[in-house]
């Protein structure tokens, strides 16, 4: 758990947006405290304090003195939000950067985010099954984030 | 409650080999330091100057505001535990009642505790001890005393490894109920560095560097790829070590990368990778690397 190059405290805050993002956590709902965190992951307290400051400072989590840190109302949207708005930036445009290395021409890509919207049951979207879809890579993109 | 220590100008020698070079060095109250150096880089020199063992050849130690030496308010809240230990002779009940009566912040539950978790004989003297056990009696001494400055020269390094992650989750655990300065030295990284919030990496008696733990991890990367376009991605960097394999080369960087430097790896086909602390610290102090 929490390796990469990423700093740690980036790590923990990302997994807290994810389970906020996810539902996991709830509006209102406690997280962890940072002495749960050091001795679950066997991380300094102060790494996880780190984490937290940083998704205060983006209204993410709120402090309630003596308790502990909690989920802020209203933060799911806000990070949905956030997501939407870097999510052609982040997520597509190296989509289609590892499409031109390859040499997968644009219908295919379109294909296939065709045939994966049909898949997962979206009703505004349907498959055309003229052309064999390509398989996916090897080592998809990742998130950057 | 926590301890401050002021290093000032610092030099211990022995005879004619220094041990410590002028080293000037402040650790803030209630953060874990980790303490890295090879062999004979003077970790266990600058602690136990620190601790009042032993005196400056010059230069001057402030352990919360005041002289350690022959100080007994300031000696009684400095723990230095040191591998191999040093117990009076007495059996390993006698050693635990000696430093109740020397620490005023003894916790008497946590080592009965520990004492439980690391299986400890209390009716056989430290002597009589393996090297595991001995070494599990000084982590149980130097966690219970609750000392403002508990420093760990090495001193878990004698247990096995189940016993050394026990060590580091009570050392967690109880740092986080209750707060205070502490040191461990260490050359093995890899199983320690998240416990740190700074770093110090001694070299050669002096201070190479002492900066926030996760800074520092993030100041190392590899640069992976066609042996051309990492030597241009590189150029102008610290460069620390690099690696090749036919025309594929791997360099190890330090430092911030200039801004965009991200986005031209990826356009040109590179990767860039993390560097373990372990192995910064290698790149740091090995031979013809230093600086």
């Amino acid at each position: 758990m929490f390796d990469g190059r990423e700093p740690i405290y980036l790590q923990i805050a990302e997994q807290i947006r994810a389970q906020v993002v996810s539902g996991a956590l709830g509006e209102d709902e406690q997280v962890m405290s940072t002495t749960q965190y050091a001795t679950t992951f066997r991380i300094n307290p102060a790494t996880a304090q780190k984490a937290f400051a940083e998704l205060v400072e983006e209204g993410v989590l709120y402090k309630r003195r003596g308790l502990g840190m909690f989920v802020a109302p209203g933060a799911r949207e806000r990070l949905l939000e956030r997501r939407r708005a870097s999510f052609f930036a982040e997520v597509v445009d190296p989509v289609a950067a590892q499409a031109r290395v390859l040499g997968i021409p644009l219908a295919d890509v379109v294909a296939r985010l065709e045939q994966r919207f049909a898949a997962d049951g979206d009703p505004s979207h349907t498959a055309d099954d003229g052309a064999a879809a390509p398989s996916a890579p090897d080592h998809p993109q990742e998130d950057p984030r | 409650m926590s301890f401050a220590v002021e290093v000032r100008d610092l030099t211990v020698r022995y005879g004619r080999a220094t041990a410590v070079d002028n080293v000037s060095l402040r650790l803030e109250p209630g953060v874990v330091y980790g303490l890295l150096g090879r062999n004979g880089a003077g970790k266990t020199s600058l602690l136990s100057t620190i601790a009042a063992f032993q005196r400056a050849s010059s230069g001057s130690v402030l352990v919360d505001g005041e002289d350690p030496y022959e100080n007994a308010r300031v000696m009684a809240g400095i723990a230095l535990v040191r591998e191999g230990g040093d117990f009076p002779e007495e059996k390993v009940r006698g050693v635990l009642d000696f430093a109740a009566r020397l620490r005023p912040h003894w916790s008497a539950e946590l080592a009965a505790e520990l004492v439980d978790r690391f299986e400890l004989p209390l009716d056989k003297k430290p002597t009589q001890l393996s090297r595991g056990k001995r070494s599990a009696l000084g982590v149980v001494v130097g966690l219970a005393s609750r000392a403002p400055l508990t420093m760990f020269d090495e001193a878990y390094l004698g247990l096995d490894a189940p016993s050394r992650y026990a060590f580091y989750d009570a050392l967690l655990a109880d740092y986080a109920a209750h707060p205070r300065t502490i040191v461990l030295s260490s050359h093995l990284i890899e199983e320690v560095e998240r416990l740190f919030e700074r770093v110090i990496i001694l070299d050669q008696g002096t201070v190479l560097l002492e900066e926030d733990a996760e800074d520092l991890r993030s100041r190392g990367r590899t640069v992976t790829g066609p042996q051309d376009e990492v030597e241009a991605f590189v150029t102008g960097l610290r460069v620390v070590g690099r690696a090749q394999l036919g025309r594929t080369l791997q360099v190890t960087v330090v430092g911030d990368l200039p801004p965009g430097a991200e986005q031209r790896a990826v356009e040109a086909g590179l990767e860039l990778g993390s560097v373990p602390l372990q192995d910064l610290f290698v790149h740091l102090t090995s031979k013809g690397e230093r600086r």
